[in-house]
């Protein structure tokens, strides 16, 4: 693998970039590894990266059924944060962004973690009640968090909506400084190729079809290329996640929906933090190519399509034109869909699937991107282990029939 | 010196139009576009390409340009990112190529382009790692992005949504669509042709005849046909998206800056004819300014009278190359035809042209017409689900197996004659099932050779060459959407439109595979840019999410009330002139002292009623309804099936089939559906019938120690009336519902009538309160008599996972037999845990101010850990104390303890206390 | 926009419905013991079907609920039945 800086990239651009070695290789699969991982988004490459870092696990195979990356890591709108309310979402959450903030140093791959910020805003007395109840436990949880009055938020977000009209006017907000945006693709990408240059073979274009089970245990699975056994196997198949537990038998608490994303038409910086105006359900921020990347809420009908219709772009849109009137004769250039899977609580599944010798790292929901290095971090550890890591132990199926749901959700009043 | 020719295209000569472009003043004709007029008045060098600044002349006529980008001015305001090749030209415009400065001609940066080598595909990736990001990412977003925004906004300019629908839309008015309309309406069917040109006729315009007879009669003729067929035509108005259920997005265009009206069609059937464009050719320095596609010549021509430049080279082996290649001659310019099988090709020239290079061949030029063929644009077809089939003979990928109830016609589906794309589009329009014609021509493919020497475009805008397709090759991001977003070859303004093609036969070059092995990316909505605007509509401004109105809200103005969104209604916050703080005071003061009228109207009043209501209310409590006898009323908690609570308020029986829900005023169409689900399953839902009258009834509520005087001058009868119990009365001849229930902790009434007599009810307390001195509350001094009693506000006292024995109500969990919803979910581990957060009372210190609100109670660590948090926080008035309500751990068992409030890093302490602060025994109830 | 069939109203806009739930669910009886489990089973546990779906959703301007089954990935929409009458 050759190593890139600014010095090897000055040296390659003399001549031609001729030089560069490739970012992963293409390996056919091998009929047994130590560990299989299935899914090669985000969250998949992050568990056959930290096998090998963290437990010298290399032996690795990741199947993906598409190309790397493709999924939603490939659609969302790279933000990343830890604003979360409950302790066992903060701990798991900062520490992905911890992850992230040393992770183009340690994957030698520029991910441009930009920490600009982001600002949830309060709309109301009501809503500042709570912005001050959650910057609290933030800031309790050991988060960086700052509660903005009206004035406070109009600086970092001049072009806001201040308007005498404007049904939802800014009182203030909650800043959280360390969150930002990171480069997607480039996140699977740097991921792919640290974990392809300690080993691990990652296979594109290989679909996993069904489990192998031996006396009740997970011993391997059947794919479009042929079998693969493996002493241990992971899933993080995100908007798969059902289709692939049933394979092994099992009923996950997830339902698929559609969340459309959104791209401007590259434009000169406007924007320079993250942006979250709860009334408006719309939230955006300003890529580093000029374009405003943009989302909301999900297609509230349940699907795999991987595309949503106009009742939701025209709310998100709309949210966005009455968040900031100036943007308003701005160009939609593109917009697209992954398939999220909601979990009751809307917090992720980590752990043992209930068939021995699989774990699960899935339902996500809309929340995916920011916890690629924690989620295959996690997952890592309970393939190598066996056991929980206390960062993903309160996320375990189990907590449904206890009753222990992290609901982010509640948090907020909302009961559902 | 002018390009433009003296007579003929569809411009109007008689109407000049002057702009200016980069600051120099330029004139055109009505009907021209900015790119036209540009190229016509001479000007080469109309934009600077993305990453390295390099010069820039036109390639398209239409959306098929990646290049001429522009910052608009018009009557003072800025429209960033216009495409100057389908901006109508407006006299006054101010146009400004994007991302250079001072002009597209001198671009301070485009020495840039002397750095290329560093700057390939990727680059970022490799390095700007070290020491941090965040050191070089700004100046990079300072290079990046195309147009700026102004920060006002123009009220001017709003936005229009309508639906329609149609049995068959036609989309494109050139030949092809025009004879598919014509041919869909005379056979009977609801027509729409949709057109984005200001004109119909396409690709019909760069003929002299067609079918003998002159263009512009032929066309006349189509339209005349389709209109009096019943057809509907509409111009300026692009198909930009094709979604679920044959759902298509038209926005039609109006006056320059204003926002398309957005059209939702629904067809039954959907018509493709949107033509094709021209694939680039790709050579070493394909980008130069003066090389333009060979069909965007033909529309300058055939448009607007003018020619692309005076000296052609022509670079195309089409037939369309050789119709223009005559027309261009007679026109006056010279042409001479190049074969581009010859290698290499090189243009030369910087910012001006000067030659064709083809093999040892130089053939002077200022102009280069270049084609490899034409490539349908089959977006929507895609975006509706159908297949695309690669053609080798066309070198294209055509519509392929359809989506339901779509078919193509004309160029768009391959077929490039223009008699035959005719007979083809009649029998699509009458919906005879035809075969697509075998293509006349095949095209010798011109894809981009690997390995060749040169510095060759693959994306214009983006800067993408075929070095950068090697590169990500070599790098192995070889599958096509891994090479798109590696390269960015495809995702500039214009969509890839110009580079898909290329670039994916390069990599398919590069591996030695077929091209359609390759693949295409996603195609997505929108196939143009449009505004975000189009997407509100009358969505904006208070209609974003209108405001429920109360039946007395002119009385509430005329009281001098402050009115103001409360859980989505506009209600009285307060009255009089003071400040929301002082006003709520002296009202909670007033109340607790004399009277008060309150309007409770937006109060939730669900009627259940039938044979089974009793064990429907009693199942969709928590509490027992089955013993309420009628005319008595309960107070109680509807819980979600996972045990929390869901909405809290009074049940009331009318009689023993009839109950009154009064659920939160926020909550009333949740609750509602939450009752209606119930009902319908695992009921019988024709023994259980659910009305919602909250809109029907308005409501006040008399409380206070004078209470009963003032119902009394109403001659309203309180006399054994116990409390929680409710009487059907009447007054002035109008059904009145008496309710003695109280959210104060005082005696209080409810008084509800129809909405149509609230005003006389209202006057008239009013008139009974004035001599008490009792007057008006708004929902500020209700919160704070609420607080004083520790009467929970849902959302604000309770989260999410707050269950019903936090707040104090244990019997029915433990006791209550009959199933109800929510009723397994009170068992579990977590709802038996002892460290659930319960509601309790937090009294601070004498002297001490009002704990913040949302300030958490904390454990005494070195590392303080949440306990819980204030969820209320008032001043009593009535107490003369602050008083505060809180969900604290176990806090029932914590009464007395001090505890330590935090909030934003300061602390202040407290004492656990019950939550009611005021009048524990209920003695004021019965004053 | 999607277009649903509400059985008793017609053919409607999507933004007019709610999605309640998969179709075949039953309440356990709460007056017997029901272990964590099967509690948990019955509030989230889905089938999440990709393909061919059959689902309960509510028509919010008459209320009613019905059964309908659609394609989760075509979007198709093959059948709506009234909740109460099991289809023939």
């Amino acid at each position: 693998m050759t190593r890139y800086s600014a010095f090897t990239l000055f040296r390659e651009g003399l001549r031609g970039h001729k030089g560069w070695s490739k970012a992963w290789r293409s390996p056919e699969p091998k009929p047994e590894y130590d560990a299989i991982v299935i899914g090669g988004g985000g969250h998949g490459l992050a568990t056959a990266y930290y096998l090998a870092k963290n437990h010298k696990i290399t032996n690795v195979a990741v199947l993906e059924k598409g190309w790397l990356g493709g999924g939603n890591t490939g659609r969302n709108t790279t933000v990343i944060r830890s604003n979360y309310f409950y302790p066992e979402s903060a701990a798991l959450y900062d520490f992905g962004v911890k992850l992230y903030e040393g992770l183009s140093r340690d994957l030698n791959y520029n991910i441009m973690f930009s920490q600009r910020g982001m600002i949830v805003t309060a709309h109301s007395e009501h809503d500042m009640e709570m912005a001050a109840r959650q910057t609290n436990a933030m800031r309790l949880n050991g988060v960086d968090a700052e509660l903005l009055d009206r004035d406070q938020v109009l600086k970092r977000i001049p072009l806001a909506n201040t308007r005498p009209d404007c049904r939802h006017p800014i009182h203030g907000g909650v800043l959280q400084p360390r969150a930002g945006t990171g480069r997607h693709d480039a996140v699977a990408w740097g991921l792919a190729r640290a974990a392809d240059s300690r080993g691990v073979d990652i296979i594109q274009n290989c679909e996993v079809q069904g489990f192998i089970t031996e006396a009740g245990r997970c011993v391997g699975v059947e794919t479009s290329l042929g079998p693969i056994r493996a002493g241990v196997i992971g899933a993080a198949t995100a908007g798969h996640s059902s289709v692939i537990a049933q394979m092994a038998g099992l009923q996950l608490p997830i339902t698929s929906y559609a969340l459309q994303a959104f791209v401007s038409e590259p434009l000169k910086p406007v924007m320079d933090t993250v942006w979250l105006a709860p009334p408006f359900g719309t939230y955006f921020s300003q890529s580093d190519k000029g374009g405003l990347v943009i989302g909301g809420g999900l297609d509230r009908v349940p699907s795999y399509g991987q595309r949503g219709n106009l009742p939701m772009q025209e709310t998100v849109l709309a949210g966005l034109a009455e968040m900031v009137p100036a943007l308003a004769k701005v160009k939609l250039l593109r917009h697209w869909a992954g398939i999220v899977d909601v979990t009751p609580d809307s917090s992720p599944i980590i752990g043992p699937s209930g068939l021995d010798g699989l774990y699960l790292n899935c339902g996500w929901g809309t929340g995916g991107f920011k916890s690629i290095p924690v989620g295959g971090s996690l997952l890592a550890h309970l393939m190598a282990t066996g056991q929980h890591d206390p960062l993903s132990q309160p996320f375990d199926l189990t907590r449904f029939p206890t009753g222990r749901l992290i609901d982010e959700g509640a948090a907020s009043g909302i009961a559902h | 010196m002018t390009l433009r020719l003296p007579t003929g295209g569809l411009i109007d000569r008689s109407k000049p139009i002057h702009f200016t472009f980069d600051g120099k003043l330029c004139q055109g004709y009505h009907g021209d576009t900015i790119a036209s007029a540009l190229l016509a008045s001479g000007t080469r060098i109309l934009g600077r390409s993305f990453k390295y600044h390099r010069p820039r002349g036109l390639w398209g006529a239409w959306v098929d340009e990646p290049n001429a980008i522009m910052n608009v001015t018009l009557d003072g305001h800025v429209f960033p990112n216009c495409l100057a090749t389908t901006t109508y030209l407006q006299d006054g415009m101010a146009a400004r190529a994007v991302n250079a400065w001072p002009s597209a001609r001198f671009d301070l940066k485009g020495g840039l382009d002397l750095f290329h080598r560093w700057f390939a595909a990727g680059f970022y990736y490799k390095t700007f790692m070290w020491p941090d990001w965040h050191l070089f990412e700004p100046l990079i977003r300072r290079m990046a992005g195309l147009g700026a925004v102004s920060p006002e906004h123009l009220d001017t300019y709003t936005s229009d949504q309508t639906h329609d629908r149609c049995d068959t839309i036609v989309i494109g008015g050139g030949p092809a669509g025009l004879a598919a309309a014509e041919a869909a309406a005379q056979a009977g069917q609801n027509t729409l042709l949709v057109e984005d040109h200001a004109d119909l006729g396409g690709s019909a315009h760069q003929l002299p005849t067609i079918e003998d007879t002159p263009t512009a009669d032929w066309i006349a003729a189509r339209q005349s046909a389709i209109q009096s067929a019943g057809g509907r035509i509409l111009t300026h108005t692009t198909a930009f998206g094709i979604y679920d259920h044959g759902l298509v997005g038209l926005a039609q265009s109006g006056p320059f800056g204003t926002a398309p009206r957005l059209i939702r069609l629904r067809a039954t059937r959907i018509i493709l004819a949107t033509g094709a464009i021209d694939r680039p050719l790709t050579f070493a320095n394909n980008d130069r300014p003066g090389i333009m596609a060979v069909d965007a010549a033909a529309e300058y021509l055939a448009r607007y009278a003018t020619l692309p430049g005076r000296q052609i080279a022509l670079l195309a082996n089409t037939p369309q190359a050789d119709t223009l290649a005559a027309q261009l001659t007679q026109a006056g310019a010279q042409v001479t035809h190049v074969d581009p099988a010859q290698s290499p090709l090189s243009a030369r020239g910087g910012k001006h042209l000067t030659a064709l290079q083809a093999g040892d061949r130089t053939h002077p030029a200022d102009t280069i017409l270049a084609s490899g063929g034409l490539t349908p644009l089959v977006h929507l077809w895609r975006h509706a689900g159908g297949k695309l089939d690669w053609c080798d003979q066309r070198n294209a990928f055509l519509p392929g197996t359809p989506p339901g109830n779509m078919t193509a016609t004309g160029a768009a589906n391959g077929t490039f004659d223009t008699d035959e794309a005719l007979e083809h589009a009649r029998a699509t329009g009458k919906n005879t099932p035809t075969q697509r014609p075998d293509p006349k021509h095949h095209i010798t493919p011109h894809w981009p050779a690997p390995g060749s020497k040169g510095r060759q475009w693959i994306d214009f805008q983006h800067d993408v060459t075929l070095k950068d397709v090697e590169l990500a090759a070599r790098e192995n991001y070889t599958s096509v959407e891994h090479l798109k977003r590696y390269t960015t070859l495809g995702m500039a303004s214009d969509q890839g439109k110009t580079s898909n093609m290329p670039g994916l036969a390069a990599m398919a070059a590069i591996q030695g595979r077929p091209i359609p092995e390759i693949g295409t990316t996603t195609f997505r909505p929108p196939f143009v840019p449009v505004p975000i605007e189009m997407y509100h509509g009358a969505h904006t401004k208070q209609l974003w999410n209108p405001l429920k109105r109360l039946p007395l809200e002119p009385q509430h103005r005329a009281a001098g009330a402050a009115l103001g969104d409360y859980g989505g209604w506009l209600r009285a916050g307060w009255y009089g002139k003071g400040s929301p703080e002082t006003q709520a005071q002296s009202e909670a003061r007033m109340a607790r002292q004399t009277a008060a009228i309150f309007d409770a109207s937006p109060l939730g009043k669900i009627e259940v009623m039938g044979p089974d209501a009793e064990a429907f209310v009693n199942f969709v409590y928590y509490n027992t309804i089955s013993t309420l006898k009628p005319g008595r009323i309960r107070y109680g908690f509807m819980l979600t099936e996972g045990g929390a609570v869901f909405d809290d308020g009074v049940i009331a029986r009318l009689d023993a089939n009839r109950f009154v829900i009064s659920c939160s005023s926020s909550h009333v169409d949740s609750v509602r559906t939450h009752l209606e689900a119930w009902r319908q399953d695992g009921n019988d839902p024709d023994r259980i019938f659910i009305h919602d009258t909250t809109q029907h009834w308005a409501t006040l509520t008399v409380t206070g120690p004078r209470a009963r005087a003032i119902l009394d001058t109403l001659d309203l009868d309180t006399d054994d009336f116990p409390h929680m119990s409710l009487r059907e009365t009447s007054w002035q001849d109008t059904p009145l519902r008496l309710a003695r229930v109280s959210f104060t902790g005082d005696t209080s009434f409810e008084l509800s009538i129809r909405a149509s007599q609230a005003p006389a009810l209202w006057s008239a307390l009013l008139d009974a309160a004035k001599p008490l001195d009792a007057g008006p509350i708004g929902v500020e001094a209700l919160s704070i008599l609420r607080a004083e009693k520790g009467f929970l506000m849902i959302g604000k006292d309770t989260d999410g996972e707050t269950m019903p024995h936090d707040l104090g109500f244990t019997d029915p969990r433990l006791k209550k037999s009959p199933p109800f919803v929510g009723d397994r979910s009170l068992h579990t581990d977590k709802a038996n845990a002892p460290d659930r957060k319960q509601l309790v009372g937090l009294t601070v210190p004498a002297g001490a101010p009002p704990l913040p609100t949302g300030a958490h109670v904390v454990t005494d660590d070195e590392t303080p850990r949440s306990l819980g948090y204030v969820t209320s926080s008032y001043l009593s008035p009535t107490l003369g104390r602050p008083i505060a309500l809180a969900l604290l751990e176990n806090g029932t068992n914590r009464m007395g303890d001090t505890i330590t409030a935090w909030h934003l890093g300061e602390t202040r302490q407290a004492t656990v206390s019950p939550p009611c602060a005021l009048d524990p025994e209920g003695a004021r109830l019965d004053a | 926009m999607q277009i649903f069939t509400c059985p008793f109203c017609g053919p409607r806009d999507e933004r007019e419905f709610h999605f309640a739930a998969e179709a075949g669910k039953t309440r356990p009886d709460t007056t017997r013991q029901i272990d964590p489990e099967t509690w948990a089973t019955y509030l989230h546990a889905q089938r999440n079907d990709k393909g061919r779906t059959r689902e309960v959703w509510m028509h919010l301007p008459c209320s009613e609920l019905f059964l309908m089954e659609r394609d989760s990935v075509t979007m198709e929409v093959f059948s709506t039945h009234p909740l109460r009458k099991e289809p023939q």
